[in-house]
Order: structure tokens, then sequence, then C-alpha cells
């Protein structure tokens, strides 16, 4: 039996420990906003937080994450979380969308590091993440607007 | 290159079918090679040259893409027995555990991990507990068996290990033994932990002889 917390409620999940997290987020939970891309750690589609952290939940075994907590696109909250939600609105970063998701996971997470992310770092954190429709540019100038409007 | 360019714009264009092409070939995990026993080398007379032996044959270990791709000579960890830039691309970082939001631990996590659900091209995320990469200063990619030699006894570039100490950590140290358990799907490298170890002792009690480089 794993027991963790998923956006602030506690949850067990009683199975094959082998089994993705994705697969519990999604098929389980219902929560569909965390999107299967790849299933092989390639494309981002899929990160969530783990205790805090950015992590691609279509390869991480349930069995690991007993006692851990998980925040999905679903539950994300905070100063950096708001502030890009402002900045993706404002600059209608996604296009068919289905990577947004696990980008802003990793935007927020980002932000929640180095407030202030330079353009390499932002390319840096955000290399993980593809884009089938390539807002890239977007998604950056966003991450820079989002840590502005956090200044002060 | 062209090849390179042409990947590159399938993962640009296609987020799905994109990362599949990208995953190298499983290689079938089977022991590819054995070590010879540090004694059999008793039987070379001279001790330089005997010392040199052991280490050529220590080299099996250290020149395997298992070992050398988280040796590299840039700031990209390498993959696979291809030895191709690590993909997603990811770079060194602070302590070698990767970059600010994109550290080794966003996929790897402190055991080996099977992939289910997926094609058999890949069977398992490699994991240790120590899963980081070695730093620049140790880079191994690129180098000859020699100038590895050399470099290993250089305690500005062997992380200031004596030769004891420098032992101790090819046989027993926890990522160096990953390379004998990489996981379901990869190669392991020759022989064990144990009979690496003794080559690399056996080589420094016979005065760590280098080839040329
Ligand atoms: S679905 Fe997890 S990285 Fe692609
Ligand atoms: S917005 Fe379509 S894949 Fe990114």
């Amino acid at each position: 039996m794993v027991t963790f917390t998923l956006n602030g409620k506690e949850r067990t999940f009683d199975g094959d420990p082998d089994t993705p997290l994705l697969w519990v987020i999604r098929d389980l939970e219902k929560l569909t906003g965390t999107k299967y891309g790849c299933g092989v750690a390639q494309c981002g589609a899929c990160t969530v937080h783990l205790d805090g952290m950015p992590r691609r939940s279509c390869i991480t075994p349930i069995a690991m994450i007993d006692g851990s907590d998980v925040v999905t696109i679903e539950g994300i909250s905070g100063k950096e979380a708001e502030a890009v939600q402002t900045a993706w609105a404002g600059l209608d970063v996604p296009q068919c969308g289905y990577c947004q998701s696990g980008q802003i996971m990793s935007a927020v997470a980002l932000l929640q590091m180095l407030p202030k992310p330079t353009d390499d770092e932002i390319d840096g954190a955000m290399t993980g993440n593809l884009c089938r429709c390539a807002t890239y540019h977007r998604i950056r100038a966003a991450i820079h607007n989002a840590a502005n409007s956090m200044e002060g | 290159m062209k090849i390179t360019l042409l990947i590159t714009g399938i993962v640009a264009n296609c987020l799905i079918v994109g990362a599949g092409i990208l995953l190298a070939p499983a290689s079938v995990a089977q022991n590819a090679g054995s070590l010879r026993p540090a004694e059999s080398f008793q039987s070379i007379p001279d001790t330089r040259a005997r010392s040199v032996a052991l280490f050529e044959e220590a080299g099996k270990v250290i020149q395997h893409p298992r070992c050398v791709n988280c040796h590299p000579a840039t700031e990209r960890p390498l993959q696979g027995m291809s030895m191709h830039p690590h993909q997603p691309p990811v770079f060194r970082g602070d302590a070698g555990m990767g970059l600010v939001g994109m550290q080794c631990n966003t996929c790897h996590s402190e055991q080996n991990t099977p992939v289910v659900g997926q094609a058999d091209t890949l069977k398992s995320i490699p994991g240790n507990p120590a899963w980081h990469l070695a730093p620049i200063e140790m880079a191994w990619e690129g180098k000859t068996l020699g100038q590895i030699c050399e470099q290993l006894k250089d305690p500005k570039r062997n992380g200031e290990k004596t030769m004891a100490e420098m032992v101790e950590h090819m046989a027993h140290d926890e990522l160096v033994g990953w390379g004998w358990q990489p996981g379901e799907g990869r190669e392991p490298v020759p022989g064990t932990q144990d009979e690496f170890g003794k080559l690399i002792q056996a080589w420094v009690d016979t005065g760590a002889a280098c080839p040329s480089p």
C-alpha cells in the first residue's frame, strides 16, 4: 500500500508497485491535466512536482513516492503559479495546449528556485519540455514577464 | 550531421513520435566480456610490463561506454553504447547534478526503474543514490587509455585521491558499481567490481605504470 499526498489530499494506492505515477494521476484519480506524451522521459508533458521539485511522472513508479507530496497542474498554487498563469494568459502562450501543463509545472518550479532567471537559465530548465507547436519563444517571454511581475 | 538535423526537426515537430525515435535500440543486458584475474598477470616477469598489462585489462571497464558516458569532456553527458549526446539535452550544472529545474533527479531516481507499457527499446531508466556526472577535470571522453591512466594518478585530476583512496573508490564506490548493475536493457561493464578492484590494486602494487599515451 502506497500513501501519498496529491494536491493536498491524502491518497492511497494498492496495486502493482511499478505502476507509473502518471497512470495513477490520470486513470485512477481522474486528474487529466497532466498529459501523456511519450511515456519515456523524453517530452516533459507529464511533469508534476514531487516534494517541490519537477519530476516526470511517466517514469516514476508509484512505489517510489510513498510518503511524498505530489502536486499537479490542478493543485499548483502560490505567487509563482499566479504570476505564471497571468503571464501565460497575457501572451496567449498555448497553441494546441497539449504540452502546456508540463511547461507550466517546469516554469513554476524554475521561478521558485530562481526568481529572476536569465535566458540561459530558462533554456536550461525548460529544455526537457517539448512543444510540437513551437511556442518556445512565447514560453520564454512569459517566464520573463512572470518574473518581472513578482519583483518588489 | 544531416541525420542529427533531421532528428532534431522530428523532435521539434512531433512530440510523441519524435521521442520514440530518439531512443537508441536497447542493448541486451548480458555480460559482454569477462576480466582476466589479477593473479594471472604474475606470468609477466617484468614488473613495469605487468603493471601496464594490468591497467590495460582494467581499461576494458574504464573505457566502456557505461563509464565514459558520465565522464564527458563537455557539459553534456553521453548515452548508450553509441555514446550519443544525452536526450533530452541536459547539462552538468552544480556538482554534476544538472541545471536548476532540470536536475538529474527530474528523471533518474535512486535505483534503476523499470519502464512499463512501452516499446521494448527502453526497458529501464538508470538510477543510483549518487547519480551525477564526474567533474570536468576527470573527463575521459576522447582520451586514450594512457592519458586516462596519467589522469588517475594526478591528484589535481583525480579528486585529490591518494592511490590507496583510488583503489578503494574503484573497488567499492557505489556509483562505480552501478556499471555492473546498469539496469535491464543495458550492457554491464565486463567482469565484477571485485575483480576490477583487484586489478587496480595489483596495478598500484606494481608501480602504477601507464600505457604509452
Ligand atoms: S510523457 Fe513523461 S516525459 Fe513524455
Ligand atoms: S502548444 Fe501544442 S504542443 Fe505545445
